[in-house]
């Protein structure tokens, strides 16, 4: 890493998102990009239990919510969605800290994190919802214990912070889990967040995905130091993983969850990651970043990496591959059916959930309205999009 | 029946709704062994322990996000903002995350946050300490805005916020933190007039005079004074700014036909020009004149030896009144 890297981001482009230099840890790294399982004193120990049944498992689920983020950005293309953003090359990221929690951990995450709430169990209808235009929220978030997704960059953490000193209080051993990106490390939000964590020692994971890019923003311009390493200064323990790879994923975040179980506090994961398509489909990448970045990374694809090992091992057999495939199709299938089928909302649902007790201001601004469609001689509730414009 | 201060009755509320609710958890600055720089929250720590009453960082957005966290796991938490001027690091939070996640979650999860937070001038304070800055969350959809002006309301309407489901923003009138009344501790909050109502102080039949917050001990003793000369205001405590309670204003202006709007607030895009706008829309054919609004100015809240000309005294609140009136004033001969 030469220090023209290391130095404040600029505005030349294409170039090189880079990493911050200094002297930060090693990659934790448990499968190599061209799949053979290396060991590790100290990490092989959290993913010990791992059988070759469930890295069949792991690789099936990477490569669904890959299924699903193709076939998503596929509907967005034929107008179905309005907008998505896609996860393409942090399958192992989400999947193996996703897998790694316990159905009454409770999860805080950005709008990308989609293969964790598929780890949660979200139907994916509701996952659509949002995107399609349908509604304002997805899903009810205890039935997954998975909040609603945050857009405001970075908010979600203090969500996180707040609901741990909850489990805290509860004197329960669940755990918050926060996912952010890079570019949320800035956000003041995120510090406190740490500070708070930090200070009540609360049992919360905050689960860094640096995938390099903050829309244009290459990651430097957010930090100087590795990511992992700013943990330290709010007296949090930081991990930097390898985020392609996902037994290091698991191996981290287990260790994370287990140290917060047993009060030991938060923890930082930085999850090093490439985000290989745009920003969201309205995005552009070509505008700021160099093609060879992109052909780097797709040399160290999680999935790739997963299914090298898995041909080691002599586990990749075309029944799998198919079987794999065919879940995959079936998914994505049950999705696109889902989201075009999704009945279209009522005018008058947009008054819907603002309060959950009455509230007159709101509620005669609701009959004026509703008088306002009926005049036009249908039934309020029933008006067609055209009539309530 | 005993007297207390607006300080040590919004006390007795918080101890209350921590006595009855488990989930009621306190978090703020200074909250704890100082018991708030108002005092307001004096001995509860002691009482209840660090785990119900926190002190927290210095972080006013880590206090708001934590709030939401902590009734995301199905608590009731309670913020002290320790100076109005103190609430925007935590503007984000409040509008977006507050505010909406019952939207959000298409109903869901509750926010059922209180916010309070210290209002007002007249202290004697440097800046940031004397703002009204009211007119932000009454605009923002998804919270509720509620302000009190005696102790007992004090008592009863810090537990109804608690108890609400909905996020509240309680607006404290810090200079009458001092100021006495008496308090009713065996009254119900839910039986007592719910905070959402506004309260009609004394009848008169000349001009309605809305205030809420701090101001409505100044329009009291300005329709004391106006009564001396033979002019009958009906005084108005709003209580709730959002949503404001407009049966009582409309039927004090189909009566009087004459209103005056007061309040700390710069004028412009404030309180007055929604009570103004709605009252004109409701009661027009009833008005005799013109709304006519008491308030700040469209300043920064300006240094203390300069303050009282910006906050609304009752001799501007009376000259309002004869403007509302047409009897001579300070603007007479002036067009518009």
């Amino acid at each position: 890493m030469s220090t023209d890297e290391t130095g404040h981001g600029g505005a030349k482009t294409p170039e090189s998102a880079g990493n911050p230099g200094g002297t930060g840890q090693d990659l934790l790294q448990l499968i190599t990009p061209s799949g053979e399982r290396i060991s590790h004193p100290e990490f092989d120990f959290w993913v010990r239990d791992i059988t070759d049944e469930q890295l069949c498992s792991l690789f099936e689920d990477m490569t669904v919510i890959r299924r699903i983020d193709v076939e998503a950005t596929a509907l967005q293309r034929q107008g179905e969605l309005a907008l998505w953003p896609p996860l393409l090359g942090q399958e192992a990221a989400q999947i193996g800290s996703g897998r790694s929690l316990r159905p009454d951990d409770f999860v805080f995450s950005s709008y990308r994190e989609n293969g964790v709430a598929y780890c949660r169990g979200v139907d994916l209808t509701d996952l659509l919802r949002v995107w399609r235009g349908n509604a304002s929220g997805g899903w009810d978030p205890d039935s997954i214990n998975m909040a609603t997704p945050q857009i405001i960059i970075g908010a979600q953490t203090l969500h996180a912070t707040g609901y741990a000193m909850g489990i805290q209080n509860d004197g329960a051993d669940a755990v918050a889990v926060t996912y952010f990106g890079d570019g949320a490390t800035s956000e003041g939000d995120v510090n406190e967040a740490m500070v708070f964590a930090a200070s009540f020692q609360a049992p919360v994971v905050f689960f860094c995905t640096n995938n390099h890019w903050a829309i244009s923003e290459p990651v430097r311009l957010q930090s100087h130091i590795q990511l992992a390493d700013r943990a330290t200064g709010f007296g949090i323990p930081g991990m930097r993983v390898d985020g392609n790879d996902v037994l290091a994923v698991m191996a981290a975040t287990r260790l994370a969850l287990d140290r917060a179980r047993r009060g030991g506090g938060p923890t930082f994961i930085e999850a090093v990651s490439y985000r290989m398509g745009p920003h969201t489909t309205a995005d552009d990448p070509t505008r700021y970043r160099d093609a060879n970045e992109l052909e780097d990374w797709a040399a160290k694809d999680p999935i790739s990496r997963l299914a090298g090992l898995l041909e080691r091992k002599g586990l990749l057999t075309p029944e799998l591959q198919q079987q794999v495939k065919d879940k995959a199709d079936a998914v994505a299938s049950g999705m696109r059916r889902g989201c075009t089928t999704m009945p279209d909302p009522r005018p008058m649902d947009i008054f819907k959930h603002v309060y959950s007790t009455p509230n007159s201001w709101l509620e005669r601004q609701q009959d004026h309205y509703a008088r306002y469609l009926a005049s036009f001689g249908d039934p309020a509730d029933a008006v067609s999009e055209e009539g309530a414009r | 029946m005993t007297q207390l201060t607006f300080a040590r009755a919004i006390n007795a509320g918080l101890r209350k709704s921590l006595e009855d609710d488990s989930k009621v958890v306190l978090l703020g600055e200074d909250i704890g062994a100082l018991g708030g720089v108002f005092r307001v929250t004096d001995g509860l720590q002691k009482d209840f322990g660090t785990h119900r009453v926190v002190d927290t960082p210095l972080a006013e957005s880590a206090i708001v996000g934590t709030a939401v966290g902590l009734a995301y796991r199905g608590y009731r938490p309670v913020v002290e903002i320790q100076f109005d001027g103190f609430i925007y690091p935590a503007f984000d939070q409040i509008v977006s995350q507050v505010a909406k996640l019952h939207y959000r979650t298409r109903g869901a999860v509750k926010m059922p946050i209180t916010i309070r937070v210290p209002f007002g001038g007249g202290i004697g304070s440097p800046e940031h300490h004397s703002e009204s800055p009211e007119a932000y969350f009454t605009h923002t959809s998804g919270l509720r805005v509620v302000t009190v002006a005696n102790p007992q309301d004090a008592y009863t309407v810090i537990q109804q916020a608690i108890a609400c489901d909905d996020p509240v923003l309680y607006f404290e009138p810090k200079r009458r933190y001092h100021d006495k009344g008496e308090v009713d501790e065996s009254v119900d909050q839910r039986s007592a007039l719910p905070m959402d109502k506004a309260r009609v102080l004394t009848a008169g039949s000349d001009v309605t005079l809305v205030a809420y917050g701090p101001l409505v001990k100044t329009a009291l003793d300005a329709a004391s004074a106006a009564a001396d000369e033979g002019i009958s205001i009906e005084v108005i405590d709003l209580r709730s700014l959002a949503p404001v309670d407009y049966a009582p204003v409309e039927d004090s202006v189909r009566k009087t036909g004459r209103l005056v709007v007061t309040h700390e607030a710069g004028q412009s895009g404030g309180l007055g020009a929604e009570v103004a706008a709605s009252i004109t829309e409701r009661c027009f054919y009833h008005l005799e004149a013109a709304p006519v609004r008491v308030t700040g100015f469209d300043i920064p809240y300006p240094y203390s030896k300069l303050e009282m000309h910006h906050l609304p005294g009752l001799d501007r609140i009376l000259d309002g009144v004869d403007r509302a009136l047409g009897r001579p004033n300070s603007l007479t001969g002036l067009e518009g």
